[in-house]
């Protein structure tokens, strides 16, 4: 959180100012935010958006995360929180768009921080095969090591993981990376180009996009499903015509 | 549960009727060719011993088979790739027909892996199928072994050919593992690195391995072309080399064969492997060949195009090595990271006793075992019976808790993944398993040896009181009960035929024994003691006649006094048999209704 904090200032420092649905400026769409907040946030997050560090339920200081963050995190449905836990699981989104610009327009309106990026900013367009391919160089050199080679997701320390990015909009990939929710870091303009983040983008869609080719792709987990393929399947069919075979045929009594 | 009775009574005698042998059309065509090489080669007479060779009906004597046959598999899909692949490390702009890495840089080894994937024809079918067949190859050795052992099979005079499989199945972890690291992708580059660290943890020349295996800094540029040459010519010749041999002993030995009525240790029921087993085998090399080629066709292995190509700076979640090498990889994942600094050296204790130490634990107590058990027993007798699992309680509790520990290393490799898909805290899977490859196997021994002991208790139910009937009888009292009918002699005899050993007790004087000889003679009692101890006593002759005499009485019940006989168990005056055999056992006569469930 500290780190947000701190890129989050960093961010106002670099970022051009953007055209946000969230805007900061509508008083009217704050205070609805503000309502909203002291529903559904305020019992963790505290009812100005201070936080909370003590007792049994906590949550984060709120004032310079931005409007991207809360997009993200309110968007994909993680917030708010069903219950504490060590990370917030996705979940449907119980709020309509304009309750999360709302939100978003409300916690902005607490600190500087990123904005909630524009189709132009996430969406790759006009973009060439090699820088696709450089994309997909970047994931593997930032990316996979937490969220897999296929984005499918991985394990982290004490019951936290890196979801799954299989079937996630480019807005939450983007705003993910500006944000760095949650265990991720945050992959500012400063550590990564904007067009080096929709070229991540522009990978990840291709590489969903793409047919499976050599067949079933048996969950894509790599060696340890394929072996249990092998086990099961294989040799346990191999067995079973094994115990047919010596069923069959000419048998000595 | 109730398994029907045998009855001698319900089969029927068949007339032995010898057919005028008369040769088909296909042996009528052959002759003429067969002659021909025979009289020019001698093949006739080279064969005979081979062909003539009896082959017992069992389907778990089909599981080498199938390790051998993927070995085939891997032979001829290997070729077919060796066409095609270049291995070679010199870097390359890829410019194939996999769009997501168009002009990235990568080696040439994973430029043509990417090549047979997608633009020789047939190439990914192969790759695929040649992955698939590695995996059973393994997998069946691994059964295989696990066959040999619950059955004894080791036993005298086959150890040799019991070390040569020990040999066969950790020459296939590495000729696997070898194949494994060649196309250089990420996934592939990152089990390498798992090689490089243990092969730098072996303590103080590690890194002079490092550097001689590499040549130079990990990666280098020289590990794809040696790894290439220990794949398709060191370790296959001598594959090739063990498993012609492993075959020439289990000719010689001749087949080991299941106890049953009219088998004993100086024959072997079953049919030459010419013409009926060869039929058999022939046809289900075709079955291996069809599942593999089903697999490699239908379900994708190793996608390498996903992983891109291997940078030592990138990693991926989720890399793993191949299933036989998991249980290493689970080793590591959970030890405790433990290092000590000695003088300017590092002694890397975290990745060398899980992985150096694992390994040689492994096949070392695997190739020592036939030994160990031979010196416990003092059997010196020749074994071609095989023994029933259950009739040796402490070998099968043994195999069991030696399995149950590798599986509790093998979810170890997966810890990630169990994680992921089972919502677990990683670090409370890891914690769990460092308890859990302890306390697993033990648990599983003790269970094991019961349910061993259990199931001889049911045989020696079976041969004492018969087999349950289902008929359930009302007597004029009220109370119910089942009517038992005596099971037939094959299988008496099958339950009865094995051999016992002895739990022996401590030796009272030294003889003429030194004090050493002494003290390792008290230990193999010792160790006697803990194998047979607990092993349930076959019923003597006399107890046998004695229930078949009850049996013969007019349908009764037999009186709880004698019911305990046969129960006794190798415990030294500790009689706890008869609980649970009282009242209510009844046998049906054979002059009554034994016209039922009998099948043979």
């Amino acid at each position: 959180m500290l780190a947000l904090f701190v890129m989050g200032a960093f961010y106002t420092f670099v970022a051009p100012a953007s055209k946000v649905s969230a805007d900061t400026g509508n008083s009217q769409q704050v205070a609805e935010g503000k309502a909203l907040f002291a529903v559904g946030c305020s019992s963790c997050h505290g009812l100005n958006g201070e936080g909370q560090a003590t007792g049994t339920v906590q949550g984060p200081p709120l004032a310079g995360v931005g409007a991207a963050s809360v997009e993200f995190q309110v968007g994909s449905g993680r917030m708010p929180m069903a219950r504490p836990a060590a990370q917030a699981p996705v979940k449907p989104n119980r709020y309509s768009e304009e309750e999360v610009a709302a939100l978003a327009a409300y916690v902005a309106s607490l600190g500087p921080g990123p904005a909630i990026p524009t189709p132009a900013e996430y969406n790759p367009a006009n973009i060439s095969e090699e820088d696709i391919a450089r994309g997909g160089e970047l994931f593997r050199t930032n990316c996979s090591a937490c969220h897999n080679f296929e984005g499918a997701g991985g394990a982290l320390p004490g019951g936290k993981y890196a979801p799954t990015l299989i079937g996630v909009s480019n807005q939450h990939l983007y705003e993910a990376m500006i944000t760095g929710p949650q265990q991720m870091p945050v992959f500012s303009d400063g550590v990564m180009r904007p067009e080096d983040k929709r070229a991540i983008i522009a990978y990840l869609n291709n590489l969903h996009d793409q047919p499976n080719q050599g067949g079933l792709a048996l969950g894509g987990l790599g060696p340890v499903s394929e072996g249990l393929w092998a086990w099961i399947l294989g040799l346990g069919s191999l067995v079973g015509f094994a115990i047919w075979i010596a069923a069959k045929g000419a048998k000595a009594k | 549960m109730a398994r029907p009775a045998e009855t001698v009574a319900g089969t029927t005698a068949v007339e032995v009727h010898t057919p005028k042998k008369e040769l088909g059309p296909v042996f009528k065509r052959a002759a003429g060719p067969a002659k021909w090489a025979d009289e020019r080669t001698g093949l006739a007479s080279l064969s005979r011993p081979f062909i003539r060779k009896v082959f017992p009906d069992h389907w778990s004597f089909l599981l080498g088979e199938v390790a051998l046959y993927s070995f085939v598999i891997l032979l001829l899909t290997g070729v077919f790739l060796t066409i095609w692949y270049k291995p070679s490390m010199g870097e390359i702009e890829y410019n194939g027909s996999y769009q997501l890495l168009k002009g990235l840089h990568m080696s040439e080894a994973y430029a043509s892996s990417l090549a047979l994937s997608f633009d020789i024809r047939g190439g990914l079918l192969m790759r695929q199928m040649h992955h698939w067949a590695a995996m059973l190859f393994i997998a069946a050795m691994l059964t295989h072994s696990l066959r040999i052992f619950f059955t004894g099979a080791f036993r005298k005079p086959r150890e040799l050919n019991w070390l040569l499989g020990v040999g066969l199945l950790s020459l296939g972890l590495i000729e696997g593992f070898a194949g494994y690291s060649l196309p250089d992708d990420l996934l592939s580059g990152t089990g390498l690195r798992f090689v490089d660290g243990l092969i730098r943890s072996i303590p103080l020349i590690g890194t002079w391995a490092e550097f001689f295996v590499f040549g130079g800094q990990y990666p280098g540029e020289l590990i794809i072309p040696r790894l290439y040459m220990v794949h398709i010519l060191l370790v296959p010749a001598i594959l090739l080399g063990l498993i012609a041999a492993h075959l020439a002993l289990v000719v010689y030995h001749k087949h080991t064969q299941f106890p049953g009525p009219g088998r004993n240790e100086g024959n072997v029921v079953g049919y030459p492997i010419f013409p009926v087993y060869m039929a058999k085998a022939g046809g289900f090399f075709f079955i291996v060949f069809g599942v593999v080629t089903l697999m490699g066709a239908l379900m994708q292995i190793n996608p390498l195009w996903m992983f891109g190509p291997y940078t030592p700076t990138e990693v991926t979640a989720g890399s793993q090595p191949d299933w036989y090498m998991g249980f290493v990889e689970g080793a590591i994942r959970i030890m405790p990271n433990w290092e000590s600094h000695i003088g300017g050296t590092t002694w890397s204790w975290n990745v060398a006793i899980p992985g150096l130490g694992l390994m040689g634990l492994m096949f070392g107590l695997m190739a020592i075992y036939p030994f160990v058990e031979a010196w416990v027993t003092g059997d010196k007798k020749e074994h071609h019976i095989l023994e029933r699992p259950r009739n040796n309680p402490t070998r099968t509790a043994f195999g069991v808790a030696a399995m149950t520990c590798y599986a509790m290393f093998w979810i170890g490799g997966g810890n990630d993944l169990v994680a992921t898909q089972f919502h677990v805290s990683l670090n409370a899977v890891t914690y769990f398993l460092r308890v859990a490859v302890f306390v697993a196997p033990v648990l599983a021994f003790i269970v094991t040896k019961r349910i061993c002991v259990g199931l001889q208790r049911s045989d020696a139910e079976r041969l004492l009181h018969g087999a349950e009937s289902g008929i359930i009888e009302r007597d004029p009292s009220g109370q119910y009960s089942e009517m038992h009918r005596p099971i037939s002699q094959g299988e008496a005899y099958t339950l009865t035929q094995h051999e016992e050993h002895p739990a022996l007790l401590p030796a009272e004087e030294m003889g003429d024994m030194s004090s050493r000889e002494l003290r390792l003679e008290q230990l193999r009692r010792k160790a006697s003691r803990f194998y047979f101890i607990d092993t349930l006593r076959k019923p003597t002759r006399a107890e046998l006649e004695e229930a078949a005499h009850h049996g013969d009485g007019n349908g009764h019940e037999l009186e709880t006094g004698h019911d305990g006989i046969g129960h006794g168990n190798g415990h030294h005056g500790d009689g706890d048999g008869g609980n649970g055999h009282d009242d209510g056992h009844h046998f049906i006569t054979s002059g009554g209704t034994t016209t039922e469930g009998s099948k043979h």
